[in-house]
């Protein structure tokens, strides 16, 4: 069952309209991340489900009532906001407590509801101090227990974690996860990390100025974005991508210096010749002495391998390397590409080709491991 | 607060900050000073130097039941007047802060009064109050006597402070709606989340976060109406009748101009400033420690 | 936000409707009785319409109560008390602010204080050191045993009188020193790097950028000084050559409960005449006059 339903969710101020007809389907319990740079929109999705901005046209449901016209109160939604927005006159307890007295809910029971919620949370300890005398991590987690304790059909988080520092926020972005395998509460997670939206969504919905550009799980939307946009947003470093002449016959895509990119003709059976964009992931580029002859400019460290950042003709390439290596700026080298793994966009569209054969082989989940360290 | 970055000329730093001292020297230290020596001595009666008297001139003034009137009028219409402007204000920047459609109207219009001068804020309050012509005085045909600043003390009073509250609202509203503009978004919106009403907001988020602004307000204005007082009174009552409007300030200024009676009118400037301080004091030290949040 | 109020959102409306009406009635009477002759303006009830002798009375007003002159006279003391301030209040706070020096937190105390006491509570001495400006320093020089003749210097009936006492507070002063203390280090630094000493620094940097601090000063400060009424009362005997605007009211004020019956019509026209300089400043400089009022804070 659905538990939430997008249709055509539209958002204008004044004349500009910045969320462009979203459609979703969100089922009960699960985790969607929407992940997208600022600016995109998908923070006004976020608050339109939660009624602190109107819906200028379309629809939105929550456990089949369309929630247009509802007020936040009644959608039986909670939202962790990004600065946490904790009242700053009121203790932990009261913080967490707020909604419960706002409902009516007895002092005595209120209390025994607030240390139930803040003992998993650590908090147990702070519950009488105000927000100002807690650090960045405890402040975070007094707005998630002052969300958890509505037991809400929903959880929504506006960008959660990016006011904690690096470790606070691996931490944290565990427990959110552990929470989520706790209560099984349907959740829509705003981020523009696409580690935190990889690592923790079930689905994710990748949002470019106002469009959703794709819907999936992770290994999804890693191993077959659907447009040039979401192929260079998602992984580290994004897909490579280079332009030139697509030849169907020979299974080559011509670059635009001339040299012959080949790639799976089993796979992309029908292809129109003519422009196009292809790209491939730094992980499927080794260093040989076949393949596309280029130029080494620099390399990146990661300790464990390198990024070799290389010029072919006037495009760039990113391989990704485990062997030590010895260039200087300018030195030759030659990129060997796999085939298979070579992915086709319409050069015009930026849209994935269509008429793909059989879905990528599985053998990429293992680059998912280096994403998540 | 300090500068990393400074200059080191003291030359030039004493030059920029002399006149500065100079004038509050002159203008402010001098004549407090003075008027402390003037209270505890008495002028010579032949000219001469004066003679120190202690508390004799203190004394006088509190063994006077009209300088305990004015005492008891200065802080009723400070109390009062400070109360009606503050409640009014706080009301009319909470609903303006809902930004419903115009709201930017009254944000420009509210604080209109406060341009005024106190003596003509009293004089249009004198027409519109006037118990025989002007607008007020249409009760007093429905119900003749009924309205009479001129002899009735109380009438007078009322009239007084509605003068010093309308001045003051729209002052009060500007500080009350800065500091409620000042609540981030996002408190008021997780309220909302967590299920409260408009009203429920305002009283429970709202409201307890501005606090400080309410008690700075309160100084401000309490200090405002013993200021202001005196164009309101001279141009409305001119004390009346009967001293039910005589405010200290009046009072110092008729013991020491009209009187020329100094060291009685410097012993009340003393109490007065001591009252006044002493407000100022209790925002500082207690008020906005307790309620400031971080 | 989402938000179904039919209930509220009417009330708020019809609250702030009366409220805005109820605040500015008063001007409206004050317009309508200006504009009605003698016999009319004193009927009961009065007529909520304006009649048509608004000019005529207002040129009554002007001429009898010597507007032309006393009119001027306001202007100067508001534009000097208005550009003094100004001038002093930044030379001071860049003085504590910009120089490190053993006394400045003395300096800045001394300054501080003189928020709390306003003129009005201290007038009979302020008067009686505007009646002999220098007798303070011959005081000071006597105690030392120095009799240094000092020359008489009276500031009553003078523009100097009207002035210099009204600056003698730290309002703008404060604007100056929090202004100047949100001006980044690296500013003063890159300043210094580049050559200039402290007096091309604050000319040339620190004023520019103060621009919109000095606008909501100047307005602050006209309007309160061109409203300023018990100091001019008390040192302006001469009234036909130093009088200010606001003074002139308290002519037009009726007299005691008895005698005539009062003019109120050329009253409220002369009310009209002494507000419209700084309701006009307030309505056509508001941002700043919103924005001075804000951050003096007294």
């Amino acid at each position: 069952m659905a538990e939430i339903v997008l249709r055509d969710v539209r958002k204008s101020y004044g004349k500009n309209e910045v969320v462009h007809g979203v459609n979703l389907d969100i089922a009960t319990g699960e985790f969607i991340v929407i992940l997208g740079p600022s600016g995109c929109g998908k923070s006004t999705l976020l608050r339109m489900v939660a009624g602190l901005e109107t819906i200028t046209a379309g629809e939105i449901e929550i456990g089949g009532k369309v929630v247009n016209q509802m007020e936040p109160r009644e959608r039986g939604c909670a939202m962790v906001f990004q600065n946490y927005a904790l009242y700053p006159h009121m203790t932990v307890a009261e913080n967490i407590g707020y909604s419960l007295k706002i409902a009516g809910v007895s002092k005595a029971k209120r209390r025994a509801r607030v240390e139930e919620v803040a003992g998993p949370l650590g908090l147990s300890e702070f519950l009488d101090r105000k927000p100002g005398q807690l650090s960045g991590g405890q402040r975070q987690r007094v707005a998630m227990g002052r969300a958890m304790i509505r037991e809400p059909r929903v959880f929504l988080y506006d960008e959660p974690l990016s006011n904690l520092d690096a470790r606070l926020r691996v931490a944290m972005r565990v427990e959110i996860r552990k929470l989520h395998q706790r209560l099984g509460t349907t959740t829509l997670f705003v981020t523009h990390d696409q580690v935190e939206a990889m690592t923790l969504a079930d689905r994710i919905v990748v949002m470019n100025k106002g469009v959703v550009e794709q819907v999936g799980a992770p290994s999804e939307i890693y191993n077959r974005p659907q447009s040039t946009y979401v192929a260079g947003f998602i992984g580290s470093p994004g897909l490579n991508m280079v332009s030139g002449t697509v030849d169907p016959a020979a299974g080559v895509v011509r670059l635009t210096d001339g040299q012959e990119l080949a790639y799976d003709r089993e796979r992309w059976p029908v292809v129109t010749p003519g422009p196009i964009t292809a790209g491939f992931r730094a992980e499927n580029v080794e260093l040989s002495n076949v393949g596309l002859k280029g130029s080494f400019d620099f390399a990146e460290e990661l300790g464990s391998a390198r990024l070799v950042h290389g010029t072919v003709g006037d495009q760039m390439v990113v391989a990704h390397v485990d062997g030590q290596l010895h260039f200087e700026p300018g030195d030759p080298i030659q990129f060997k590409i796999d085939p298979s793994e070579v992915h086709l966009f319409d050069a015009a569209s930026g849209r994935r080709l269509a008429g793909e054969r059989s879905p990528m082989p599985a053998r990429n989940e293992a680059a998912r491991g280096l994403v998540k360290a | 607060m300090e500068k990393r970055a400074t200059f080191s000329n003291l030359w030039l730093a004493a030059a920029f900050i002399a006149p500065q001292m100079l004038l509050i020297f002159t203008f402010f230290y001098w004549p407090t000073g003075e008027a402390l020596y003037w209270a505890v001595s008495l002028e010579a009666p032949f000219g001469g130097s004066n003679e120190w008297v202690g508390w004799l001139n203190f004394q006088t003034v509190f063994s006077d039941p009209k300088y305990w009137d004015s005492v008891r009028v200065s802080l009723l219409f400070a109390l009062s007047s400070t109360a009606l402007s503050l409640g009014i204000a706080v009301l009319l920047a909470l609903f303006v802060d809902r930004r419903l459609a115009g709201h930017q109207v009254y944000k420009f219009t509210f604080f209109l009064p406060y341009a005024l001068a106190a003596p003509a804020v009293g004089l249009a309050f004198r027409f519109i109050f006037s118990p025989d012509a002007g607008f007020v005085s249409a009760v007093n045909r429905i119900w003749p006597g009924l309205w009479n600043p001129a002899f009735n003390g109380n009438d007078a009073f009322i009239m007084i402070v509605l003068a010093q509250a309308w001045m003051m609202v729209g002052y009060n509203f500007i500080f009350f709606l800065a500091a409620l503009q000042s609540i981030p978004r996002t408190v008021s919106e997780a309220g909302a989340m967590d299920g409260a009403g408009v009203l429920r907001r305002m009283w429970d988020i709202q409201l307890p976060l501005i606090t400080p602004t309410l008690f700075f307000l309160i100084v401000i204005n309490i200090t405002d109406s013993f200021v202001n007082s005196f164009g309101i009174v001279d141009i409305t009552t001119g004390g009346g009748p009967a001293r039910a409007t005589e405010v200290m300030v009046y009072k110092i200024y008729f013991d020491g101009f009209r009187g020329k009676d100094y060291s009685l009118a410097a012993a009340q400037s003393i109490v007065l400033m001591l009252l006044i301080i002493a407000l100022t004091f209790i925002q500082f030290r207690f008020i906005e420690r307790r309620v400031h949040y971080s | 936000m989402v938000e179904r109020n039919p209930i509220l959102d009417t009330f708020t409306h019809a609250l702030l409707i009366i409220s805005l009406i109820a605040l500015l009635i008063p001007f409206w009477i004050v317009f309508v009785a200006a504009s009605h002759d003698f016999h009319t303006v004193n009927q009961v009830p009065m007529p909520l319409w304006p009649g048509s002798h608004f000019f005529e009375n207002i040129s009554t007003a002007w001429v009898q109560g010597n507007f032309s002159r006393v009119m001027l006279n306001s202007m100067i003391v508001a534009v000097g008390v208005t550009g003094g301030k100004i001038l002093i209040a930044s030379l001071s706070a860049f003085s504590i602010v910009y120089f490190n020096y053993r006394l400045r937190t003395l300096m800045f105390w001394l300054i501080f204080i003189t928020l709390m006491l306003p003129l009005e509570v201290r007038i009979v001495p302020t008067y009686a050191v505007a009646a002999d400006v220098l007798r303070p320093y011959r005081e000071i020089l006597n105690l030392f045993g120095l009799s240094i003749g000092l020359p008489e210097w009276n500031m009553l009936n003078s523009y100097s009188g009207l002035i210099l006492p009204l600056i003698a507070t730290a309002t703008g002063t404060f604007l100056y020193r929090q202004f100047f203390l949100t001006v980044p280090d690296e500013l003063t630094e890159a300043a210094k790097m580049d050559g200039s000493g402290p007096i091309r620094f604050f000319l040339e940097v620190l004023l520019p950028l103060s621009k919109t601090n000095m606008a909501a000063l100047a307005t602050i400060m006209f309007v309160w000084s061109w409203n300023q009424y018990l100091w001019p009362l008390l040192i302006i005997t001469d009234q036909a050559h130093y009088a200010t605007a606001t003074m002139q009211l308290q002519k037009v004020v009726p007299g005691p409960v008895f005698g005539d019956p009062p003019i109120w019509n050329i009253a409220m026209a002369s009310n009209l005449i002494v507000l419209t300089p700084p309701v006009l400043v307030t309505i056509l400089l508001q941002r700043w006059f919103v924005r001075g009022l804000i951050s003096t804070d007294k």
